[in-house]
């Protein structure tokens, strides 16, 4: 029995989730690998995304695997705080704009 | 300018003897690694073979002005073994009759070496393209070097250069508090006679490598990044960068196993292993020379001692091209990280 529900190793056994489901499995792999190649965004812009979503999702597999992967595009520490003050900036935003459903329910219930 | 680290040398560590370098490289089975011999030997290149000479790298010295955290040499100003004329002489000789197109000269700081200019010229007078590794920081570190870009540049020289990052935080965490700046007013002089200029004909190339343990991505991706950072902020032209991967030998390694990063570095480096990066890698049309005239597969062998095997003559007065040509290379664990990714060599990726 695991001691932790996290283990920095697990992240290299990612692939073996085919093993129970192998159709599904590939299939998710190989969108996932198309997702981040180059298109419409260069690979560098998608690993930024990542690594912001990686925050606001709070995984830390994927905090770790897109800082790696954002150290190797080039991308430097100002640029990957930025990130994740984007993730800060939609997480409080998005908790504070429920602040309106709060004012708009005082004001059907105060006189 | 402050140096980054010291030499293993000069702290007198384990790992500044190559036995103990090669003892922990050749330990695959304690990583979980298969042996780069067995990856070879399912592709069928095992023993690897060259394909010719290309290029003939020479170090002529171990000597230099900066003390990089990464450096494979274990490069410094404390380090007095450097090349003689007489050993540049029998390299020169070596190279006549030979159709070999480029020489590379590296180091240390090659500069540095008191004959560097007399051989340059030699080169010259045969024909061949040069290469010299510039640190860039030689060019504005003392008077004497001061007219080095003119140098260069009346011989052609392809100047290329290490700059492992666009800003002065990075670059001077790996190479020594001062040396962004002191690059910048490097390349600037570069710049100033023409290098890395459209049509100028003289070429200017960067290398681009990790400052920490990871792998680098795509070589046109970074190089674009450069380019317009570079122009941007400090208004520099270069021509190519060069993504180069660190490999596992001396100071990196050293970091590697102190900062715990060697056992997931070396799993990242096999799991990357490119087949078609191991039919290119650069060791098979590269004869690596160094400061006392020995005989190597590549700069890395050569800093791991690794002379050539079985039998084919190993020092520049032997010099026989064919014995040369069917030698087999000598492998390691290290060579994985010319096999990674896009694979690596000193003119970047391969695949």
């Amino acid at each position: 029995m695991a001691k932790s529900y996290y283990d920095p190793a697990d992240l290299k056994k990612f692939g073996n989730i085919t093993e129970w489901q192998k159709e599904l499995g590939d299939k998710f792999f190989d969108y996932y690998g198309t997702v981040f190649q180059e298109g419409a965004l260069t690979a560098r812009e998608k690993s930024l995304i990542a690594l912001a979503v990686s925050h606001a999702v709070q995984c830390p597999y994927c905090i770790d695997a897109y800082t790696d992967d954002c150290l190797k595009k080039g991308v430097d520490e100002e640029q990957m705080m930025e990130a994740v003050h984007v993730t800060a900036a939609i997480k409080g935003g998005a908790a504070l704009v429920h602040g309106v459903q709060m004012m708009n329910k005082v004001s059907d219930k105060l006189m | 300018m402050k140096p980054a680290t010291k030499s293993l040398l000069k702290i007198k560590s384990r790992l500044a003897d190559p036995k103990e370098q090669l003892r922990i490289l050749s330990d695959n089975h304690s990583l979980g690694i298969t042996s780069f011999e067995d990856r070879l030997h399912d592709l069928g290149i095992e023993p690897l073979k060259p394909t010719g000479v290309d290029i003939f790298q020479v170090n002529v010295g171990k000597m230099c002005n900066q003390v990089c955290k990464h450096c494979h040499v274990d490069a410094g100003p404390g380090r007095k073994e450097i090349m003689t004329r007489e050993t540049m002489q029998l390299c020169v000789d070596a190279l006549k009759g030979t159709d070999i197109s480029t020489v590379d000269l590296t180091g240390g700081a090659p500069e540095m070496n008191p004959n560097f200019r007399w051989f340059v010229e030699q080169l010259s007078k045969q024909g061949r393209k040069i290469i010299v590794r510039c640190n860039l920081t030689i060019i504005v570190a003392h008077p004497k070097y001061y007219d080095l870009p003119e140098f260069f540049r009346s011989h052609n020289i392809n100047v290329v250069s290490s700059l492992p990052y666009f800003n002065a935080k990075r670059t001077d965490a790996q190479r020594g508090e001062g040396v962004f700046e002191q690059s910048i007013r490097a390349l600037r002089r570069l710049n100033e006679v023409g290098y890395g200029k459209e049509g100028s004909g003289l070429q200017l190339d960067l290398v681009y490598n990790p400052s920490g343990a990871f792998l680098p991505d795509d070589q046109k991706a970074l190089e674009a990044t450069f380019k317009s950072k570079l122009k941007e902020g400090y208004d520099i032209d270069f021509n190519e960068l060069f993504a180069i991967t660190n490999l596992p030998v001396s100071r990196f390694l050293e970091y590697l196993i102190r900062s715990e990063n060697y056992q997931d570095y070396m799993e990242e480096l096999a799991n990357a292993f490119n087949p078609e990066a191991a039919h290119g890698v650069m060791c098979r049309s590269t004869l690596s020379v160094s400061w006392d005239g020995y005989l190597y597969d590549c700069d890395f062998n050569q800093m791991l001692e690794l002379k050539l095997n079985g039998g084919t003559p190993d020092h520049i007065r032997d010099f026989d091209l064919e014995k040369l040509n069917n030698r087999n290379i000598i492998i390691n664990q290290h060579c994985y990280g010319c096999t990674a990714g896009a694979g690596s060599s000193c003119g970047g990726t391969i695949a």
